[in-house]
């Protein structure tokens, strides 16, 4: 149970907001960490901790893009096909991915490793073609570059993106590892 | 590359550092440290020896403008919260999700303290209880971090209780989104925030009101760009800030400039500065020394400007932009080159706004599905010359019925490339040119957002 195993954490983000409701966000993705993906128990847990109904916890689960109600590969990849990266050669990256990795979009290798997909814009355009695994930010990226990524997380080393702020300092402790994981730290 | 990028030229003549983007004149100025020994938080200090209203006159008078898209005047926002209100909330809109734009992302890794300071400022001059600070979900390293520097502010005594002894308190959160556009809109931020569906809400009231804030109190939302000018304008003054930009559109701006450029980036430049001398100058000119078919000046949100002379020599500024026919918006400058389709362009759009729609109003909601319908048959080249005016009239019949802009928005990528290259259309309803036949035998994008589609 999250409150139990989160207790701290649960309680420390409740204490951000003047109304309970307003955690259900950060406990969607605490619950999403800890499960892998938001499952019917784990709404209905989300929605005791913030006291919301379980229908108006899936409302909003069904509303945002970035829960997910089915498993996801341990490496999520979210390539950028909006139009500035587009215009960047970004659709044709996302087939040479895709192809590379052998699945369809939505799909998860049979390894369980990876699953592929294309976002809207990701704030990211000037780096051109761009996608993040598990939302931390690859950029300025070709196809090259984006086997050998693939290629070391195959190979089971640990991705470190180029991220210029500072990954080393605050590490990722927080981001979602096909629910292993651990917990969203609070600052 | 952008971020390397010279100073900006000031209207003086000199090069001036950055107001804004002084990660690209300081190295580290992240650290809290850093930003202390540059300055740091003096114009925090100083607001609080100036009464709340005194702040916002000083804000007033820069003539400071809403960064995010609308250009609101940011002092008159601030004036318009109730001075007898118990509770008010300061939200900063770090949503940014508009394709194309960059800008919030950059200042919030490379100079965070300025946007703490400067909601901090905020929150002073309306005295706010707290701050939240409304991230995109995608942020989430950002987010994090950011966490990391609000502790560091807390640790100077800069947050938190009775700040720099002026009988003031303030605390400073994040808050994580989760993957929609719409959430931008600053009463949808609003609804998110309160753990209720990211959708407009009817106004008025409007945020600064009772009963149109976070928690239905007096709220100022704005954009993190806006705010981070503020601690600059306290230190140096509103004068010294109008002396870059023009009347009506005082101070700097921070351009994103993508698409077909040979260096993209974020250029801090004060507003005025032209097209040309954007495009040309900083970003590079147009790669492979091709011609300039169309610019985006606003994301997808404002309508395609043609690449002409007249456009070009344009001064990016919010009233010279509207008088060629569209919106300074967010500053988000998307170049497209002689050979791009506008047919795929506007349907790349059409469908973003599509799957972004919040599937609150209908004119929006249908008007969304039914012009990537159409859109969808002229690009495939199985439309009729008939379908580009019904892809017109679709568009005109979402204009005004919207609550929110982003169905105002919605209506543009096919409306101004009908007006600005009809050709482009007309080739395309007598067979699709080889080169831009790609996109169909895509998968098609999926929509996740349950109502919107």
């Amino acid at each position: 149970m999250l409150i139990e195993k989160y207790k701290d954490q649960i309680e420390k983000t409740l204490g951000k907001y003047p109304d309970r409701r307003s955690a259900v966000m950060p406990m969607l993705y605490l619950a999403q960490q800890e499960y892998g993906h938001i499952t019917p128990e784990a709404m209905a847990e989300v929605a005791e901790i913030c006291e919301m109904s379980v229908t108006q916890v899936r409302s909003l689960v069904g509303f945002y893009t970035m829960y997910y109600e089915k498993p996801k590969g341990k490496y999520l990849i979210q390539v950028c096909t909006d139009l500035p990266c587009a215009l960047r050669g970004a659709e044709q990256f996302f087939e040479a991915l895709k192809d590379y990795l052998g699945v369809e979009e939505g799909e998860v290798t049979p390894d369980g490793l990876f699953s592929i997909e294309q976002v809207m814009c990701l704030a990211a355009c000037d780096k051109a073609p761009v996608m993040q695994i598990n939302f931390s930010y690859c950029e300025g990226l070709d196809i090259d570059k984006a086997k050998a990524i693939i290629d070391d997380l195959r190979a089971g080393k640990s991705y470190t993106p180029a991220y210029r702020w500072r990954a080393a300092e605050h590490a990722h402790a927080g981001r979602k590892q096909g629910g292993k994981s651990k917990a969203e730290p609070e600052a | 590359m952008g971020r390397g990028a010279p100073h900006p030229k000031m209207k003086a003549g000199r090069d001036v550092a950055h107001i804004i983007l002084r990660d690209l004149d300081i190295p580290d100025i992240w650290k809290f440290d850093v930003y202390v020994e540059n300055g740091g938080y003096e114009g925090l200090k100083k607001a609080v020896t100036l009464t709340p209203d005194e702040v916002i006159e000083v804000v007033k008078a820069s003539g400071l403008r809403g960064r995010g898209g609308a250009g609101f005047p940011t002092g008159v926002k601030w004036s318009f919260i109730p001075k007898d209100a118990e509770t008010t909330y300061v939200a900063v809109n770090a949503d940014e999700s508009e394709p194309g734009t960059f800008k919030d992302r950059q200042i919030m890794e490379g100079n965070p303290h300025q946007l703490i300071e400067g909601a901090l400022i905020c929150a002073y001059a309306i005295r706010a209880r707290a701050v939240y600070i409304y991230c995109r979900g995608e942020f989430w390293d950002l987010t994090h971090a950011l966490d990391a520097r609000i502790e560091e502010a807390r640790a100077a005594g800069f947050i938190g209780e009775n700040i720099l002894g002026s009988g003031w308190s303030c605390e400073v959160y994040t808050h994580l989104g989760a993957g929609a556009y719409i959430c931008g809109e600053e009463s949808a931020l609003l609804n998110s925030l309160q753990g209720l569906l990211g959708q407009p809400r009817v106004r008025p009231p409007f945020p600064a009101q009772k009963g149109g804030g976070l928690y239905y109190e007096p709220t100022v939302v704005n954009n993190v760009e806006t705010l981070t000018n503020v601690p600059w304008i306290m230190v140096n003054g509103a004068d010294a800030y109008r002396q870059f930009g023009t009347e009506q559109s005082p101070g700097v701006k921070v351009f994103c400039v993508s698409g077909h450029v040979n260096r993209p980036g974020n250029y801090e430049l004060p507003l005025g500065t032209t097209f040309r001398e954007l495009i040309y100058e900083h970003a590079g000119g147009i790669l492979d020394d091709k011609g300039l078919k169309g610019v985006l000046t606003a994301g997808a949100s404002a309508p395609i400007l043609p690449g002409s002379a007249e456009v070009l020599d344009t001064p990016l500024t919010y009233e010279d932009v509207q008088k060629v026919g569209s919106s300074l918006g967010s500053a988000s400058v998307i170049v497209l080159d002689e050979d791009t389709d506008m047919v795929w362009a506007a349907l790349k759009m059409v469908r973003f706004f599509k799957h972004e729609s919040c599937g609150k109003c209908t004119p929006c909601r249908e008007g969304t599905f039914w012009m990537e319908r159409v859109l969808s048959r002229i690009h495939r080249g199985e439309a009729t010359e008939g379908d580009i005016d019904l892809l017109d009239e679709v568009a005109a019949q979402i204009k005004g019925k919207c609550l929110c802009a982003l169905g105002e928005f919605a209506l543009n990528p096919a409306a101004a490339t009908i007006a600005h290259f009809r050709d482009d259309y007309a080739r395309r309803v007598s067979g699709v040119p080889e080169s831009t036949a790609e996109l169909e035998t895509q998968a098609p994008i999926e929509a996740p957002v349950a109502a919107g589609d």
